[in-house]
């Protein structure tokens, strides 16, 4: 009697185990919320309508841009612009119909932006609906690089555009974001069930592992009703909505394996061309940051110029900084700047190009600090802040230890991990785990380092380096 | 057009000029930069490298007030027997304040005069800002030398122990030897008998001696340090509330255990100091002692053996003594040459305190390990990160093991 008991108790904690292995409660304790003021108000507006669009190559990191098409030529919405020069499936496609009127160069003739007017009259091209359900991968796959929805898939190790003839081992996508002032996902994507779950299932099918997708609550999320999936819970400071984070907790990437990663907004892109054969561009944006009059959600298209959205919402002051992103690892945009091709928000906050006397040493309330040197954020977790983009001290060299492992999550050495990359030494960078990260998994690091070394930069020049050496 | 406007112009019109340093090292002290980030991480924490070196000097301020206190205390008891008996009224005086500032601000003054020159001339030869690592060094080194040591001597040490134990290096951040550390073991191997006796530690000691050697009918003065009356098997004239508020002879800062405590206290808590290197310091070194009392309640060890004062001092006192206390608090945590990795500076911290006590029983003669003990681990910390290192790079490399068997 008691050795069955026995028995019916160790089978159920093994089933309970393997309940575990298959989805996950992930909790992360090491990191931090940044609370900053200026949060988009949960109401959705239609923006202006721009009238230029730009596409910037060098946000498809490493994709060298061989253009499709010359200036003057008129596209439609879905037409290829340019593909990649080492990998000519690899398409970008027009987010407009219109014409291109520029392609602003760079140094060496490095393709800068490509600027697109608008018709009025907006026409798509058509690839004709997909049967998901009965494709099979290479089917799904040469539509997405057809109908230019390819870029939106990246890779580790290297944080690239995924390579297509690859079998990822899982693919992992984080269902919300934690970053500072981030748009709340499951309002961003109630209603687009039917093409989420189409991105999903099309997705489930090229890969060898399973489709991850980490949430803050199993129950209340837009991926809860959702199946091919393997749903885990998320709990706990920034960065656990990365993507990166939820890699390491749930099965993080060995040297030799690839995993590919997605941005939870950009399946709705891919499951609508998959469903329609049409390439839909649109977006719902937060507009969010103190310098913003009236933080709220916008419903835009990708490239869009950004003067309609930023004279729409208001500034507070003149002297802002305008982020296609969000603060820690957004992209810094004129004020007529554009929307980025893998944007979910706008920030603007003030530049902080302003001496402040003292600053070094007197008492400071007014700033995050994860220390308690005369800085006293620590006596009130709950504030919101007005951050400007000051850096509040000069570059120094790394000096102290210890710091970076309170807002690091990973099983990964920060600091070490950021010498091997500045002394290039690519052996360590190796074996310290640079396969599992992105610059972005650095973001917080790089926020509360008081030697103001740029590690996001650092991580990336690494990436390259062992993606140029190793490949 | 205020200050603000002024310098900014000035700041200008250096730019890019060799001067550049030197001025944007003064500027920068007057001013938060205007810097704006651009690269990654569009904000920033509010805390630079000048807020983490000047919370370490706020901690140090109170052990060198303290420290001018007691400089002209110790003279004075030296003198006159019979203050002794009260310390608590016959010390904060201001006559032992003003001997304290004459005898203790020279050092200040020419610690951080010779230093800061010597780190704003290699900012500007070598064309990088002046970093700030010498501002707490330049506080450290008045507070771990002798209270009468010459001013000169100092200044050669200030210039040996910046220019070989950082500079050469390649500035503040890549030093593998604590710069203080540097001094002071340059001063102790170059001038041993102003480092070490019963004559160095009271203020007019050594004249005196001199004095009398020329023939003046003079009492003599000294004042021997409570270490090197054990070292010596000597009786110690203090009591333990003497060691734990500090009233007595010893280097200038080191002597008050109860400032270096809440010093201590402070970097803990402002997370600027590393508790892990305190705590495992002072652990070790209580475990250390633990062992010698064993050793001498077993008696292995005679009574007449040089070694048995020390060995014999009860572990616990070990940590009210010489300069343990302050070597594990302000000179174990520079995080430039302690062990990098948290699992290290636990491992380093207990050997530091391990070694301290070691060298503080077995060298008779110069009866002070801390400096020697932290030096050796500074030379041995990247060697523990190593081996810390490869505990994850082996947890790394088993994962894809398991993965493939």
């Amino acid at each position: 009697m008691k050795l069955e008991e026995d028995l019916i108790i160790k089978f159920a904690t093994a089933n309970i185990n393997l309940y575990k292995i298959m989805s996950k409660d992930i909790k992360v304790r090491k990191g931090l919320d940044l609370r900053l003021k200026g949060e988009a108000e949960k109401t959705i507006s239609n923006a202006p309508k721009s009238k230029t669009f730009a596409i910037k190559p060098s946000e498809f990191h490493l994709v060298v841009p061989k253009m499709m098409v010359k200036e003057g030529a008129k596209v439609k919405v879905g037409d290829p612009i340019f593909y990649s020069k080492d990998n000519k499936d690899i398409k970008i496609v027009s987010p407009v119909s219109g014409t291109l009127t520029a392609i602003e160069r760079g140094a060496k003739r490095v393709i800068l932006s490509i600027i697109i007017e608008a018709d009025a009259q907006q026409e798509v091209k058509d690839l004709g609906s997909l049967n998901v359900e009965s494709s099979g991968a290479e089917v799904l796959k040469s539509r997405l690089l057809e109908g230019g929805c390819w870029p939106f898939i990246k890779q580790r190790p290297y944080d690239v555009i995924a390579e297509a003839e690859t079998m990822p081992r899982d693919i992992f996508i984080s269902g919300f974001s934690s970053a500072p002032l981030a748009p709340d996902y499951d309002f961003v994507l109630n209603g687009k069930e039917k093409e989420l779950q189409a991105a999903l299932t099309a997705l489930s099918k090229m890969t060898e592992g399973k489709v991850h997708v980490g949430v803050r609550d199993k129950k209340s999320s837009v991926f809860s009703s959702l199946k091919n999936i393997e749903l885990h819970s998320v709990e706990g400071p920034h960065p656990a909505g990365n993507v990166g984070t939820q890699i390491a907790m749930i099965a993080p990437v060995n040297k030799g394996e690839t995993v590919w990663t997605l941005d939870a907004q950009n399946l709705v892109t891919i499951g609508e061309l998959l469903l329609t054969g049409k390439f839909n561009p649109e977006r719902t944006i937060a507009v969010a940051g103190s310098s913003v009059k009236a933080p709220k959600y916008y419903r835009t298209v990708l490239g869009s110029n950004l003067n309609g959205i930023v004279s729409d919402a208001g500034l507070n002051e003149d002297n802002v900084r305008v982020i296609s992103g969000d603060v820690l690892t957004g992209k810094k945009e004129a004020k007529d700047g554009f929307l980025g091709y893998n944007a979910n928000m706008v920030t603007i906050i003030p530049e902080g190009d302003d001496y402040e006397f003292f600053g070094w040493n007197k008492p400071i309330f007014n700033k995050v600090s994860t220390s308690r040197a005369l800085t006293f954020s620590w006596l009130s977790p709950n504030k919101k802040y007005e951050l400007n983009t000051n850096t509040n001290g000069e570059h120094r060299a790394f000096v102290l230890t210890g710091n970076y492992e309170e807002v690091f999550p990973l099983d990964i050495y920060p600091l070490q991990t950021l010498k091997a990359c500045m002394v290039q030494d690519l052996d360590q960078m190796e074996v310290l785990g640079m396969y599992e990260v992105a610059p972005e998994d650095f973001a917080l690091t790089e926020f509360i380092c008081v030697s103001k070394q740029p590690h996001q930069e650092i991580i990336r020049k690494g990436l390259d380096l062992m993606y140029k050496e190793i490949g | 057009m205020g200050l603000k406007e002024n310098l900014h112009k000035l700041k200008k019109k250096y730019e890019g000029k060799k001067m550049a340093p030197a001025f944007n090292a003064l500027h920068t002290f007057l001013y938060l930069p205007n810097e704006t980030t651009h690269s990654g991480s569009h904000v920033r924490a509010a805390d630079d490298l000048k807020r983490t070196m000047n919370t370490v000097i706020v901690a140090l301020v109170p052990c060198l007030l303290f420290g001018m206190f007691n400089a002209g205390y110790q003279h004075y008891a030296a003198i006159d027997e019979t203050l002794r008996a009260a310390p608590l009224e016959n010390f904060f005086t201001m006559d032992n304040f003003l001997m304290g500032c004459l005898t203790i601000l020279p050092l200040v003054i020419v610690s951080y005069g010779v230093g800061l020159a010597v780190e704003f001339l290699f900012a500007v030869i070598k064309g990088h800002e002046v970093e700030e690592g010498y501002l707490v060094t330049g506080m450290l080194v008045p507070l771990i030398v002798p209270v009468d040591i010459p001013l000169w001597m100092l200044a050669v040490a200030v210039i040996f122990g910046v220019v070989i134990g950082k500079e050469v290096f390649g500035g503040t951040g890549m030093n593998i030897l604590n710069p203080a550390l540097t001094i002071r073991a340059f001063l102790f191997f170059a001038y041993p008998t102003w480092m070490s006796g019963d004559k160095v530690w009271v203020h007019g000691a050594v004249e005196r001696s001199k004095e009398i050697a020329g023939g003046a009918n003079l009492d003599a003065i000294s004042g021997e340090t409570i270490l090197g009356s054990y070292a010596q098997n000597q009786e110690v004239m203090y009591s333990l509330q003497d060691m734990f508020f500090g009233f007595i002879p010893g280097s200038v800062g080191e002597t008050s255990k109860l400032l270096i405590i809440i010093g201590a206290l402070f970097l803990i808590f402002t997370k600027v100091g590393s508790w892990r290197i305190i705590l495992s310091t002072l652990v070790g070194a209580l475990v250390m002692g633990l062992i010698f009392n064993g050793v001498v309640d077993a008696g292995w060890i005679e009574n007449t053996s040089k070694f048995y004062g020390l060995m014999s001092l009860p572990f616990w006192e070990h940590l009210l003594v010489g300069g343990l206390l302050f070597g594990a608090v302000y000179m174990a945590t520079d995080p430039v040459t302690a062990s990098q990795t948290n699992k290290g500076k636990w491992i380093y911290g207990f050997l530091i305190g391990f070694i301290s006590i070691m060298i503080r029983v077995f060298n008779p003669a110069y009866p002070e390990g801390v400096f020697l003990a932290i030096l050796l681990m500074n030379v041995f910390a990247p060697t523990i990160d190593h081996y810390v290192l490869q505990g994850n790079i082996k947890r790394r490399q088993k994962r894809l093991k398991v993965k493939t068997a």
